[in-house]
């Protein structure tokens, strides 16, 4: 209600009545707003994530009704699984990569982009491109790129006169190759988060620095870089999550091949679970996929961004 | 810093890090820096649109360079061909399909959460919140199942109603976190003026939701537009393909000719290029805002 109404003994009925009708008008924008998001939401994510669960103790092939109980077997065949350590191996590879070299590469970016240059602008969206690319789209051109008959490196190789490599058919290099499409990919949207980062700084503090005489690095060091914190950690963060997810890039260029070593978590859920149509192993795998999501976002959330 | 993304369009020439000039040396340095980064993001990008030019033979020979002999009949067979179409019809009667749910349901449910009180509010937004946290992946086979249960296996809302559902957190969180934001005198005003809810979120609301409209809407477009788990799981026949699984597929038909490989990627990847190019500004804040706020 209006503050400033002057309360007569009218308007004060009237007010009364008209929060009656609002308190009446609730329910039928409740009983139509929300039961479709509602029951979508329910019957599409969390009723399946339950009966992933409960599909997980069986034995099934997904056709009539599991019947087939195995109890904790099918976890036990997961943690038994050389390709599934693998996934979890690469997983982890992904997530470092990310700290070791995307959010430096991010970062550097970031502050070359937020000073004063001509062209920040033009830079700033050739660079976010491959983020708005399909990862299938972007593990397709890339395994162009690698191909040792036609791609780019072998062009390369044949430019400076090497035998061309198959990057992505060696066990050894395939992950490395595939770590180097997810930093192009996804790099430039670390970099927007960076540059909205330094755009939070507040400025008189780097004054402050330059009237004191901090030289450009030390200005970087010592004020920029703690006062990014925040945004580092979202940043991971991120990669955490997208790492979590990668199937999309994996599929084009290896589908987790040669003999595994580029399986992700969600690779193998596919390649092991729903080729197979092993629907109690995959959902299975689906659980510790799901614990491990959850694991991760709150604990991450609770130790690292507390403050955020 | 989750405000930062909306409080301000990111500005990157705007912003400057430090009031002082930039030495030549240091610019010479940074031009230098930012144009190789350049060059690796976009030559892979020019060498498979210039490769679906060649020959098969020139593209061993010549990866890089310019096609000796443009054959333009590589991308005019593919453009005249019905796949091409069929693919990228499904994949946009699927893409706005999804953007249309996702924008109402989330949007209806968000306008209760932000403005009436009811019992349990805070646990249903959190039950809500669950599906932020765990990718579509984890509950795929159940998923499927269900789907199939319902007789939507290879039809577009087989793909639809899991991407909805999926976005649905969080769609609702962006949503919420922006109607609660709105100037509650609005509000109040109108319901002195005897406007009940459901005027108050047609004509009050939802025109003042613009910005967060787009937002979403340019999240669950391009996620629906770029995905592939959910269609590869619900969808058999190759009629209703949408294109992340025609490449595949047509990779697998012709993987002896990278040439006619690479003019497919090439078309398909077209349109979000030139939408990139001429929503940039709108594109990239909506994906990155909406990312870290929800």
């Amino acid at each position: 209600m209006s503050a400033n109404a002057v309360p007569s003994g009218n308007t004060l009925a009237v007010s009364r009545r008209r929060k009656r009708s609002l308190a009446n008008s609730k329910w039928p924008v409740l009983i139509l707003f929300l039961p479709p998001a509602l029951l979508l939401f329910t019957v599409l994510v969390i009723l399946p994530m339950g009966e992933a669960a409960w599909y997980s103790f069986y034995n099934w092939n997904g056709y009539g009704s599991p019947t087939q109980w195995v109890g904790w077997r099918n976890y036990q065949l997961i943690f038994r699984n050389s390709a599934f350590t693998q996934a979890l191996i690469n997983n982890g590879l992904i997530v470092l990569a990310s700290l070791c070299v995307q959010v430096p590469l991010a970062l550097w970016l970031a502050t070359m982009i937020s000073s004063r240059i001509k062209g920040a602008l033009f830079f700033r969206l050739i660079f976010f491109l491959p983020y708005v690319l399909a990862d299938v789209a972007a593990g397709m051109i890339w395994r162009f790129v690698y191909d040792g008959d036609f791609g780019l490196v072998a062009g390369i190789s044949h430019f400076i006169g090497v035998e061309p490599p198959f990057w992505l058919a060696d066990r050894d290099a395939a992950m490395y190759a595939i770590l180097g499409v997810v930093v192009w990919k996804y790099f430039g949207f670390h970099m927007m988060l960076f540059i909205a980062g330094l755009q939070a700084i507040d400025k008189s503090v780097l004054e402050a620095a330059d009237i004191d005489g901090a030289t450009g690095f030390q200005k970087f060091r010592l004020v920029t870089l703690p006062l990014l914190g925040s945004t580092v950690r979202l940043s991971v963060f991120f990669a955490v999550v997208g790492s979590l997810q990668l199937f999309d890039m994996i599929m084009p260029l290896t589908g987790g091949g040669p003999s595994n070593s580029t399986q992700t978590m969600v690779t193998f859920l596919y390649n092991f679970g729903v080729t197979r149509m092993q629907v109690g192993f995959g959902s299975a795998v689906g659980v510790v996929l799901f614990v491990i999501c959850v694991t991760l976002a709150f604990s991450y959330k609770r130790v690292f961004m507390r403050n955020d | 810093m989750t405000d930062i993304l909306t409080a301000q369009p990111i500005d990157a020439a705007s912003a400057p890090t430090s009031g002082q000039r930039i030495r030549a040396g240091t610019q010479v340095y940074m031009y230098v820096s930012l144009i190789v980064v350049a060059a690796i993001v976009v030559v892979p990008l020019i060498s498979t649109a210039l490769g679906g030019f060649k020959t098969l033979g020139e593209l061993r020979g010549n990866p890089f360079g310019l096609p000796t002999e443009w054959q333009w009949s590589n991308y005019t067979d593919i453009i005249i061909s019905k796949r091409y179409w069929l693919q990228m019809s499904n994949s946009l009667i699927i893409a706005l399909l999804t953007v249309f749910l996702t924008l109402t349901f989330g949007a209806m449910a968000a306008f209760c959460f932000a403005h009436i009180r009811f019992f349990g509010t805070d646990y249903l937004v959190n039950y809500f919140l669950i599906g932020l946290m765990f990718p579509a992946a984890t509950a795929i086979l159940p998923l499927y199942i269900r789907i199939r249960d319902l007789g939507l296996v290879d039809t577009y809302w087989g793909v639809v109603l899991p991407q909805v559902a999926f976005g649905m957190g969080m769609s609702i969180m962006l949503f919420r976190n922006y109607f609660r934001n709105l100037p509650s005198e609005l509000f109040d005003a109108a319901f002195v003026d005897g406007c009940g809810y459901m005027r108050f979120f047609w004509h009050i609301t939802l025109p003042l939701s613009r910005p967060i409209i787009a937002t979403v809407g340019i999240i669950s477009f391009v996620g629906s537009w770029n995905s592939y788990i959910v269609p590869l799981i619900m969808l058999n026949s190759e009629s209703r393909y949408p294109w992340p699984l025609g490449i595949m597929i047509y990779r697998g038909e012709f993987s002896t000719e990278w040439q006619l490989v690479l003019a497919f990627i090439t078309l398909t990847i077209l349109p979000t290029i030139i939408a990139f190019f001429l929503a940039q500004k709108h594109i990239i804040a909506g994906l990155t805002a909406g990312a870290v706020k929800s």
